[in-house]
């Protein structure tokens, strides 16, 4: 039996404390969802494909999935180098910036979205900078992936903080001594250890990118073809009650997420096997 | 720290350098941005903005939204957190997988499945409007909307840390004739309090500055159905930057209180783990 205690425990509220949650999961959560996957159902195969395959959404899922996957990389990258220098280094203002990652957590999406805008437009801070090299980030492509990264960034750096800190100092003595340099201490023996730390926040981050809709949609111009991205799309499709097309890629994007999930999920339990 | 395991310094500081100038490019300009161009115009184009009658409306409503959903989210949480940590049960992982997908949704998708459930368009929609109950372009759906979004976060705080500090103690209460309801709230509830607070603070904080989701539900009808999240958007789309800028800075402010909640929390919690291993 599922949801079921496997042995007598003498603590009680089993039943209230699990009869409440699968209660409030299954309304709030479970029974809209499979709405929408039971709606899509009655639809025709060739009708399905149509709609989801469309150019205009093929447009939409090419930039959605290659900004968020530049986006979750530029986050591997420097997230790491963020978590490194976090873990390993004392220097002063320290405290504040780890303070700091969070902020894409905290901060609300729309305001992310008009900061970033300001920043990367012609005239901002940013864009002044950028547009004698004939660049612009704002209302482009480049803006997606700008406003990708921000929503992304902690989590590279708080996956993989607390591995790095786990790292025995004395595994790289050992290496040190037996005559690595550092370069081959840190190539050979410690990035190996972080690996599936690295790829559980690439792929957290990643995924967060994918359904980010708010800090998007301002900085991107929302031009259909050019910097239209999936959740914008389906936005637009319900304004325009075009509610089967909308749901049609709300279910391809939900069963690219929740792949997603299974991935991350597979891997964070890797990462535990590795910490044991 | 031998010269063996660390950098030269000049890499150390090449590396510094770097994180701070990411750090600074992401994360620290654009809060400069909201809170100079909330400014710009002066103290007193800022205060009158956000005394402006429509604005006032959508602080009220999202503080309405938060009262009603953290507290709804949180006696979720903490029985989840319950059922899931204090019992063995087969079917445990597919449950902590359900309470994540909330995280994994698109808040567009998030948002779009409750206009699916009660528009006009489906049956139980068609017999609301009978019945002549609104629920989407009107609050309950707002409400809605944002309980899913904000639902898996005390859940997903307590969990960890109710699974690491076991059962005994409750057991112990038990055994020693204490009530369920006693021992929850004598043995349970100070075991956790911090981390439950750092829940309510982050489900509050999302749940007042949810975008995605509530612009799908809310049908943005000036002064009855905007949050402050999308007041931003509409008096930013009018062009009315400073005022837009100047909602934002109340919401940045309320990020960097949840962030501060954050260190706060974490130091309390690393000042009990000591004085308890010592004692």
């Amino acid at each position: 039996m599922i949801f079921v205690p496997k042995q007598k425990s003498i603590l009680p509220g089993f039943g209230l404390s699990m009869g409440f949650t699968l209660a409030y999961l299954g309304l709030l959560v479970l029974i809209p969802l499979s709405m929408l996957f039971l709606r899509s159902a009655s639809l025709s195969w060739s009708d399905f494909w149509a709609t989801a395959f469309s150019s205009r959404t093929l447009a939409a899922y090419k930039l959605s999935f290659g900004a968020s996957l530049l986006g979750a990389s530029i986050n591997a990258v420097f997230g790491f180098l963020v978590a490194w220098v976090l873990v390993r280094y004392e220097f002063p203002g320290k405290r504040m910036m780890d303070a700091l990652v969070d902020m894409p957590f905290a901060l609300p999406t729309a305001v992310a979205g008009i900061a970033l805008t300001a920043i990367y437009s012609q005239n901002g801070w940013m864009g002044k900078l950028l547009a004698p090299f004939g660049i612009q980030a704002a209302f482009s492509p480049l803006g997606v992936v700008i406003a990708l990264t921000f929503v992304g960034l902690p989590f590279v750096v708080r996956t993989l903080e607390p591995v790095l800190q786990e790292i025995d100092k004395e595994v790289e003595e050992v290496a040190a001594s037996l005559g690595a340099n550092r370069l081959q201490t840190f190539l050979k023996v410690i990035f190996p250890a972080l690996g599936p730390a690295l790829l559980t926040g690439f792929s957290l981050a990643f995924a967060r990118a994918l359904g980010e809709y708010g800090s998007v949609v301002f900085i991107s111009g929302n031009m259909p073809f050019k910097t239209e991205i999936v959740p914008l799309l389906i936005m637009t499709k319900l304004e325009q009650y075009d509610y089967t097309g909308a749901r049609v890629i709300a279910v391809v994007m939900l069963v690219a997420s929740f792949s997603l999930l299974l991935v991350i999920n597979l891997l964070q339990a890797w990462t535990r096997r590795g910490q044991s | 720290m031998t010269k063996s395991t660390t950098e030269p310094i000049w890499i150390r500081c090449a590396l510094i350098g770097t994180a701070i100038f990411f750090l600074a490019l992401f994360l620290f300009m654009p809060m400069a941005a909201v809170f100079i161009g909330a400014l710009k115009k002066g103290l007193v184009v800022f205060l009158q903005s956000l005394i402006e009658p429509d604005t006032l409306a959508s602080v009220r409503l999202t503080l309405l939204v938060a009262a009603i959903t953290v507290p709804l989210n949180t006696v979720f949480g903490v029985a989840a957190a319950w059922a899931i940590t204090k019992f063995n049960f087969r079917g445990k992982h597919v449950l902590l997988t359900l309470i994540d997908i909330p995280f994994t949704v698109s808040p567009v998708i998030s948002g779009m499945i409750f206009v699916l459930l009660f528009g006009a368009q489906s049956a139980l929609g068609a017999w609301l409007i009978a019945c002549d109950i609104k629920i989407i372009f009107a609050v309950p759906g707002i409400v809605i909307a944002t309980m899913f979004v904000t639902f898996p976060f005390v859940a997903r705080e307590l969990i960890p840390l109710m699974q690491s500090q076991g059962i005994e103690e409750e057991e112990a209460s038990l055994t020693l004739g204490a009530g369920a309801w006693q021992t929850f709230f004598r043995v349970t509830l100070p075991n956790i309090k911090w981390s439950l607070l750092y829940g309510v603070v982050l489900t509050n904080a999302r749940a007042m500055g949810e975008f995605g989701a509530v612009s799908v539900v809310s049908g943005h009808i000036r002064g009855a159905t905007n949050t402050m999240p999308l007041q931003v958007e509409i008096l930013y789309n009018e062009y009315n930057f400073a005022a837009a800028f100047a909602v934002s800075s109340i919401l940045t402010m309320l990020a960097l209180v949840t962030l501060a909640a954050k260190r706060f929390i974490e130091w309390k919690s690393v000042v009990n783990c000591h004085s308890r291993s010592s004692s």
